[in-house]
């Protein structure tokens, strides 16, 4: 059982205020999403949290099972059991997905993975996610498609089984069947019920294939709206000209 | 718009067998600004007597004629002429060069290695040396330089590359800190051959080595690759230079460097000169360098002169960077700790080219020695 904490959390980029006190608390178990217009500040929450050099945090705290994340290094958070899917991951020219990916999961685990059990693992996820098997000799990221970025951020993240997963607008750029395939990897991701899920996302469209417990409206720099599945429909009939409104 | 019939660039303009052509480089010139010449112990000066050594042990594929021979054989400086001081002096100072010769259609069944081992005298004293390597018309070989230990050395390499043959080329400079080496790689392809090149600079003080490829027929290909790690207070200069003056023939230069250290120096020159007659050329010359910590610095050039309309294909492209945050961040964000991600990335960034070398102990060994240059 696991406890992402953040309180108050308040993050600058260049002098410039972005996050101006954010709440909210993710268990084991829970999938809350965070929706909101685009500039609210959703990216950078997530982007904060798992320690990027360009946010400056000017108050507040990140506790993960009482660990305060913001004391540690991008690497450490993530070796606590953070995992952030990037919205742009990035290609690593000459860097290997599997080479990468055993790098990961050896930093991660403390240890080698075996090397046979780690092909199984990585063969399963692929197939899972319906990814080429070539894919693992490939450079990381390097000419991907939108849609193959996407699928292997969720192939890294049921590979390091984090206790706590943001995923920052995975849902972006995707087709239904690519938003479907991403999707069931989600669901069986927490489906354990042993981790967390912290989705950011625009559209309500990835909430119809992903059911979050709880909803937050994120605009301005902070929550302002919070409630149950049935919070994302009002959002989708009404769309987010209320809270940018209310928060300018 | 008219076309000039003589390349602009002055790098190239003078070509001499005798010593008394060159002024001793004052460092104002084009070709030295970059050099360090203080640090070439007199190589350009004409004040490195040639009382050091550099022996050259020969492990020979079977097919190949190995032979030392004088100044006066026929065979020698035939198919360059020295275009810079040094590679002058070198060529007036050598006593005994290396001949090597790839018989007519011979396919080598292995690598012939040339180990070139300085061996310094107490006086610290300077060595010459002269190679040939010699491949005849449809034959096929690869030849391995490497060069170890210490020593003050400056020499000029002749690769004679016959009609419809294959010649590669790894050139090692694996020496140890204090040497300075000053080399000319003179390649010469005739018609339908294919010449490919393979530098791998990690030691030493200062390596000044300047590759060269002409074409005395249409249909040659020249593919040259380079790999340099280095650090505090190195000073490691390449010099390429290809040289177009025959219709439908490549080339292809892609040149890669990481610096750390305070001081650590990389240059870099790429000169691609396509002439008049020289149409339907095909060339693409690159040079990146990841500069991975302050103090250092890379200077790179790359020069395309082309004096005629008719080109296949001419580019160049030249980038010098740190490592990308992003990049480090990503990794990191998978749980990789920051000294293994930067591992990872350099390693990725030379390893592309590094992968290129055919010979499997050479590129184990260029890959080791990597990373014991990166985990310093």
């Amino acid at each position: 059982m696991s406890t992402l904490e953040i309180r108050d959390l308040q993050v600058a980029v260049e002098d410039k205020e972005i996050l101006r006190g954010v709440n909210l608390t993710v268990k084991s178990g829970q999938t809350h999403a965070i929706m909101g217009p685009n500039g609210s500040g959703k990216s950078t929450l997530a982007y904060a949290i798992a320690g990027h050099p360009k946010y400056t945090i000017t108050g507040g705290q990140v506790l993960l099972d009482g660990v305060d994340l913001l004391e540690l290094s991008v690497d450490e958070r993530a070796r606590a059991g953070l995992f952030l899917a990037m919205q742009y991951p990035v290609e690593v020219p000459g860097v290997s997905v599997s080479n990468f990916l055993r790098s990961a999961v050896t930093a991660v685990r403390g240890e080698a993975p075996k090397l046979r059990e780690f092909a199984k693992d990585l063969k399963g996820g692929m197939d899972a996610l319906s990814i080429d098997p070539a894919f693992a000799q490939r450079n990381l990221n390097e000419g991907f498609s939108g849609g193959e970025k996407k699928r292997h951020e969720i192939l890294q993240m049921e590979l390091l089984k984090p206790k706590i997963a943001v995923l920052d607008e995975t849902d972006s750029g995707l087709d239904v069947d690519a938003l479907r395939v991403v999707s069931e990897g989600i669901n069986r991701f927490r489906s354990s019920g042993e981790t967390g899920v912290l989705l950011i996302t625009h559209y309500t469209r990835i909430l119809r294939y992903v059911t979050p417990d709880h909803v937050h409206v994120f605009a301005g720099g902070r929550i302002v709206e919070e409630g149950g599945p049935e919070l994302a429909e009002k959002l989708e009939a009404e769309g987010y000209e209320q809270y940018t409104k209310a928060s300018a | 718009m008219g076309l000039n019939e003589k390349p602009l660039s002055t790098l190239h303009e003078k070509a001499s067998y005798d010593l008394g052509d060159f002024e001793v480089p004052t460092g104002r010139e084009e070709a030295w600004r970059f050099t360090p010449l203080s640090r070439l112990k007199g190589l350009h000066s004409g004040k490195a007597e040639a009382v050091g050594h550099v022996r050259v042990d020969v492990d020979a594929a079977p097919e190949v004629t190995v032979e030392t021979v004088g100044r006066d054989d026929a065979r020698v400086g035939k198919s360059f002429m020295p275009t810079d001081r040094v590679s002058a002096q070198a060529w007036n100072s050598f006593e005994k060069a290396t001949v090597i010769t790839v018989p007519r259609e011979a396919v080598t069944s292995k690598a012939t290695v040339l180990t070139l081992t300085g061996e310094p005298a107490g006086n610290g004293g300077a060595a010459y040396g002269h190679i040939v390597v010699k491949v005849e018309p449809l034959a096929e070989a690869v030849v391995v330089l490497d060069h170890r230990g210490s020593a003050v050395y400056a020499d000029n390499i002749e690769f004679v590359v016959g009609e419809g043959a294959s010649l590669k080329v790894v050139s090692l400079q694996d020496w140890a800190d204090d040497a300075v080496h000053v080399s000319h790689h003179h390649a010469q392809l005739a018609k339908d051959s294919t010449f490919r090149s393979f530098v791998v600079t990690l030691g030493g003080d200062l390596v000044r080595l300047s590759p060269s490829v002409t074409y005395t027929a249409p249909g040659g290909d020249a593919d040259m690759s380079g790999v340099y790690f280095v650090d505090a207070g190195q000073h490691l200069e390449h010099r390429l230079l290809v040289d177009h003056s025959q219709p439908n023939c490549k080339s292809n230069v892609d040149y890669r460097g990481a610096l750390q250290g305070e001081a650590a120096h990389a240059v870099w020159i790429g000169d691609v000169i396509i002439r008049v007659e020289a149409e339907g050329t095909d060339t693409y010359e690159l040079n990146r360098n990841l500069i991975l910590t302050d103090g250092a610095r890379a200077d790179s050039v790359p020069n395309l002169e082309i004096l005629t309309g008719e080109v296949a294909g001419a580019g160049h492209a030249s980038a010098s960077g740190r490592l990308d945050d992003e990049h480090i961040f990503y990794l990191q964000a998978r749980g990789i700790p920051h000294d293994e991600a930067r591992r990872l990335v350099v390693r990725g960034f030379l390893g592309q080219l590094i992968e290129k070398i055919e010979i499997d102990e050479i590129r184990e060994r260029v890959l080791g020695a990597l990373e014991a240059e990166l985990s310093r």
